[in-house]
């Protein structure tokens, strides 16, 4: 019988939701790490019982929890994030250059491969690997240091290097979003990087369509198609067919195209999800209604998805590492909110149920699906 | 053990060993880090300073590491400060000599997180 395994990182802690495939009811553990901000928990493809969580607060700054055991008993690891060699600048909010210096860990993405490697994505903007199952963490210092970086300058949420995708089909290209410099390739296993932001037009900065700047807030892909990549940017959503080589807006009749989530269906690789939310100054849904929107076409043409979501007075905001897909035959989607609810479908969207309704903030949100 | 107390050059009243045992409070978050209560007890060779006891509190408790301060600058991190007898120490020298009370064990070195945040 599968089950399925929700890991969710809060401004006060961990949470792991469990279930039998049927996905109805839930056991909820945590919280882990109370009081703490948890950016993001992941398990590793290769060993699923090999949790790798961050763990920060402004206090005490940053930590690094391993567990071998799915999520029961946790290790705190090496957190010792330094840039290689001297970091220089980039821009301050104002234009001015500014010290690179580390703030957090954002996101980790687990080797599909080896559970003792994981990528570390950070604020201020760079990417780190372990090997060694986060005993020590180095720099890949090809990204920070392929020539726009003193170029790059902070989101509101600050310079956060917050989406790591591996191509399935070839371990030697990395796809990582950096807000707000834009998306990034490497085709050799992150030695060395180029801009991947062609197509992409951002009216709020100096040169719409210029090849930095732009703020990226998550990408997407289908492990099937790992050329076919999708994007929340600040607003539109945006669809690559060459690997991020050039992008064209798939936004569509979506009502909003501003957000930050959006992922794949597990099984359909031209379904995809987004829940718009109203603009960068408003951040929460139109009309007080919680909408996730669905396209069946790989984008441009949207349904939204309402029933079991509160349709009034609802003024959540989905934060970009906050919705995961499991792989179950009917496919699972599963979001959380600032309002502290995870909500699940467990037929591709079609309805929709709190898992649980009272969580701090909800930060991240991945899912696992185990045999 | 009983340690002998003598003035030192300084004219301080502190042991005349090469290590004291210095009391230490630890923030509640790091306790929980540490599995440790509210209070450790450490043994600092020398004259005991902020630099000599953090470096003896992260020696036996390295899940701490980075969380006082700097893993690099070593500089005390931004919302934490350090007390003792009734004396905020947070911007004295890292090598600057702590009370002798400190030293003889009779206070302790306080590390306390900013009252502030949500």
């Amino acid at each position: 019988m599968s089950k399925v395994r929700v890991l969710v990182g809060t401004r006060k802690g961990a949470f792991v939701l469990s279930s039998d495939g049927k996905r109805e009811k839930w056991d909820v553990s945590g919280p882990h790490f109370a009081g703490w901000e948890i950016y993001h928990v992941k398990g590793s493809p290769a060993d699923p019982n090999r949790l790798y969580a961050s763990q920060s607060t402004g206090w005490f700054g940053q930590l690094i929890q391993r567990s071998r055991d799915g999520g029961k008993t946790w290790e705190p690891m090496d957190n010792k994030f330094v840039y290689e060699g001297v970091p220089g600048t980039h821009q301050w909010y104002d234009g001015t250059p500014h010290p690179w210096a580390f703030k957090r860990v954002w996101h980790l993405e687990p080797s599909l491969t080896d559970p003792d490697t994981v990528y570390a994505g950070i604020e201020d903007a760079a990417l780190f690997r372990t090997t060694d199952g986060a005993k020590s963490w180095h720099e890949l210092p090809g990204l920070r240091e392929h020539g726009s970086g003193p170029r790059w300058q902070p989101g509101a949420g600050g310079m956060c290097l917050h989406t790591i995708l591996l191509d399935p089909s070839d371990p030697n290209r990395i796809f990582i979003a950096i807000s707000a410099a834009g998306a990034f390739r490497t085709d050799d296993g992150g030695k060395k990087w180029k801009p991947i932001n062609q197509g992409l037009r951002s009216e709020h900065i100096p040169d719409p369509t210029a090849e930095v700047g732009h703020c990226v807030h998550r990408l997407a892909m289908h492990r099937s198609r790992p050329g076919v990549l999708f994007m929340q940017k600040h607003w539109d959503v945006m669809r690559s067919d060459n690997a991020g080589d050039s992008w064209r807006e798939v936004s569509g009749n979506l009502p909003t195209d501003f957000g930050f989530v959006i992922d794949v269906h597990a099984h359909e690789p031209e379904t995809i999800y987004v829940v718009p939310i109203k603009s960068d100054s408003e951040h929460f849904p139109l009309e007080g209604k919680l909408r996730v929107y669905r396209s069946r076409t790989g984008g441009n043409e949207w349904e939204a998805l309402t029933k079991g979501l509160p349709q009034s007075d609802c003024y959540v905001n989905v934060l970009r590492d906050a919705m995961a897909v499991d792989s179950l035959d009917s496919c699972g989607i599963y979001f959380g909110t600032s309002g502290g609810q995870v909500y699940a479908s467990a037929d591709a969207g079609d309805n929709w149920a709190p898992i649980v309704r009272d969580l701090p903030a909800v930060l991240s949100v991945e899912v696992q699906t185990l045999q | 053990m009983t340690d002998a107390v003598t003035p030192d050059a300084a004219g301080s009243n502190v042991p005349t060993h090469n290590a004291t045992t210095i009391r230490v409070v630890l923030p509640p978050h790091l306790r929980t880090l540490a599995h440790v209560g509210s209070e450790v007890n450490l043994e600092v060779a020398g004259r005991p300073t902020p630099r000599s006891v953090i470096d003896a509190v992260e020696a036996r408790y390295p899940m701490l590491r980075g969380t006082i301060r700097d893993h690099v600058t070593l500089e005390r991190r931004p919302f934490l400060r350090f007390f003792a007898c009734e004396q905020d120490l947070s911007h004295d020298s890292p090598d600057a000599p702590l009370p002798d009370a400190v030293a003889t064990g009779a206070e302790p070195f306080i590390i306390l997180g900013a009252i502030a945040g949500g």
